[in-house]
């Protein structure tokens, strides 16, 4: 089949008469199951500790206790703390490196696709836009969420709380599922709302700092997709319009004339494994990589060079 | 590429007053949401409301840990700030867990780990606020907030006050002293007025004044010296009109020998605080026995 009467087919038709629907939704499938497991085992861990005496675990995102034994807290929100001038005790230290150095090693934006509550509500969006076949809407600078994130910290610098917990959606949703939403349900419609009506994918592409931090923490990390099999792409555009943060697959994907290597290599790459999925080409793999090494000409995979 | 870099530079610029202005909002939000709602009853052990809100993570781990679940996070819509754990006392007050879990839970620190005897915890502190709604302030018998306060007799005292309306009985009304009360919010639940309680538990910083330091108390300076500071300390003197007398119980000033029984018509309340007589002087301490005495002055 020529690429380009591929075009205007929606994004994984192609994936699922290769492979079958559910090779071409495997990640897909496995990370919803994720995130409803992480989620579910809060819901209910309260429950099975009135049965057995048993936590499996207890708290939410921001801190927990797995088992009664180990705990876990998100780092985010204690360098927010550190900088509203609290020294937290060494559990809640113990905790946040813990969690850091998992995302450190298997990608920080891990914690978008595979975790976050809120990635579920602004993937439906960008999925019904797709369907919808919307297109353009206000394009926000994707650098707005550094700037963001940067102003948390000042915030929490200026006011000596933890300010952004305020209003912090990711938080306030799977906070709200284990505790009562309250009137949380809002900011699930208002950030619906804005990906789905404003332009694609602004949410989590532009504003949410609690990705940009874990982006930044992710940057060195070991796991990523690569994509392997390049030379095989039709040019498709299939994964392209799947990924939630397009511009990272450009330089990989199509870059081995320059002499860029495979990975993808941006720290805003989430890990989701949608490429993968609906690559009908079976181009993209999840593969481990020596950290440390950056894209350039100097570090090049010598393999694809030959290619 | 300079054309680049100013694009650049101009679109950061446009980014940064955008955050910036949304911060701003932010910011004064963070700043409103510090001011204590009167429901923010913390858990015990909770640093002062600032440092608090820096600390606290909003995780629930005490709210979990909390085996009389009294304790909740505050959800978007509650006036206490989000996400963070707080109690109502009039539903869910806290039992003083000897080995107190909630703080045990806590992760950050926010619940001060060193509170080790919960009878120091200050989670708030009661306060007779609806003193017509209070029923002991009415002249009947209650004392129900004394009676189930975990401090007993420390946290509530019950003082007598004399019942002016009868002019012969004592009320018996509960004050609370901040010296023991913990806050913990069982007086609230358990007051037996309709609806809202006539004692509530308020955040110390409500509920508490500054005092008044620069007054000196005259009695605790004596008491401090030894001896009295004004020289010489004289008793106090009623130059009653001849052939006059003061009736206590709402009279006034009236013509002598009318009052019938004078030992009832005594206020009651000032004969219990009369100290045991030690002194022969001919003067009671109590001017009042001396201007009822048969003959007067
Ligand atoms: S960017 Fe923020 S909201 Fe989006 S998935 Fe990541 S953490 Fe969640
Ligand atoms: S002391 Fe006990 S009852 Fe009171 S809040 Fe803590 S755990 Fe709950
Ligand atoms: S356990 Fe500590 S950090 Fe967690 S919600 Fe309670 S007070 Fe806040
Ligand atoms: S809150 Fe009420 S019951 Fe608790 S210690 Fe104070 S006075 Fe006693
Ligand atoms: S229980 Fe209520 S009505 Fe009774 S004395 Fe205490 S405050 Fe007054």
């Amino acid at each position: 089949m020529v690429a380009n009467t591929k075009i205007g087919l929606l994004p994984g038709k192609e994936a699922i008469q290769a492979k079958g629907w559910l090779k071409a939704h495997k990640w897909l499938i496995l990370r919803r199951l994720s995130q409803i497991t992480i989620l579910g085992l809060f819901i209910i861990s309260p429950w099975i500790a009135k049965e057995t005496e048993i936590w499996l675990i207890k708290g939410n995102l921001a801190s927990s206790l797995v088992l009664d034994i180990l705990p876990l807290t998100d780092p985010y929100v204690l360098i927010q703390s550190l900088f509203a001038g609290t020294i937290p005790i060494f559990t809640g230290i113990l905790g946040a490196f813990i969690v850091a150095l998992f995302y450190f090693l298997i990608g920080g934006r891990v914690y978008c696709s595979w975790v976050c509550p809120i990635n579920i509500v602004t993937d439906i969006a960008a999925w019904l836009r797709s369907q919808l076949k919307l297109k353009g809407g206000t394009q926000i600078n994707k650098n707005t969420r550094f700037w963001v994130l940067g102003f948390t910290l000042l915030l929490a610098l200026i006011t000596g709380t933890i300010a952004w917990e305020l209003i912090n959606p990711v938080s306030m949703v799977f906070r709200g599922a284990i505790f009562g939403m309250g009137l949380a349900w809002g900011v699930i419609i208002a950030i619906f709302i804005l990906d789905f009506i404003v332009s694609r994918r602004v949410w989590c592409g532009s504003i949410c700092p609690v990705g940009t931090f874990y982006s930044l923490l992710g940057k060195q990390s070991i796991l990523r997709v690569n994509a392997h099999q390049r030379e095989q792409c039709d040019d498709c555009m299939d994964c392209f319009l799947v990924c939630p943060e397009q511009q990272v697959i450009k330089t990989p994907l199509n870059g081995a004339s320059k002499g860029f290597h495979s990975f993808i290599d941006s720290s805003q790459c989430t890990n989701c494994g949608r490429c993968i999925d609906v690559c009908a080409e079976d181009v993209f793999r999840f593969e481990t990589r020596i950290p440390f090494k950056k894209n350039t000409i100097q570090n090049l995979d010598n393999k694809h060079l030959e290619n | 590429m300079d054309k680049k870099r100013r694009k650049f530079v101009g679109d950061s610029l446009k980014t940064a007053s955008a955050v910036g202005l949304g911060s701003l909002v932010m910011g004064l939000y963070a700043r409103q949401s510090r001011a204590i709602a009167a429901q923010a009853i913390r858990p015990p052990g909770a640093l002062v409301e600032d440092d608090f809100l820096g600390a606290c993570v909003r995780c629930g781990l005490c709210v979990r840990d909390c085996p009389w679940d009294t304790l909740k996070l505050a959800q978007l819509g509650d006036f206490v700030a989000l996400g963070t754990p707080y109690f109502t006392a009039r539903k869910t007050p806290c039992e003083m867990c000897e080995d107190i879990p909630c703080v045990v839970a806590c992760p950050t620190g926010a619940l001060d780990h060193r509170l080790a005897n919960i009878n120091d915890a200050r989670m708030g502190l009661a306060v007779v606020i609806d003193e017509e709604g209070c029923i002991a302030f009415q002249g009947l018998r209650c004392e129900v907030c004394f009676n189930v306060c975990p401090v007993q007799g420390k946290a509530i005292t019950i003082d007598t006050m004399s019942n002016t309306r009868t002019g012969m009985h004592a009320k018996f009304i509960p004050v609370v002293h901040s010296s023991d009360c913990t806050g913990c919010g069982k007086c609230e639940q358990a007051c037996i007025v309709d609806g809202e309680s006539a004692i509530k538990i308020m955040p110390i910083k409500l509920a508490a004044s500054g005092g008044s330091p620069h007054y000196r108390m005259g009695w605790e300076e004596k008491e401090k010296a030894g001896k009295s500071l004004v020289a010489p300390d004289a008793e106090h003197k009623y130059n009653l009109p001849e052939g006059l007398e003061y009736d206590h119980a709402g009279k006034g000033l009236i013509k002598k020998g009318l009052i019938k029984n004078k030992e009832t018509l005594n206020d009651p309340v000032n004969k219990l605080r009369q100290p045991k007589k030690s002194n022969s002087s001919p003067f009671s301490s109590n001017p009042l026995d001396t201007l009822n005495q048969k003959g007067g002055l």
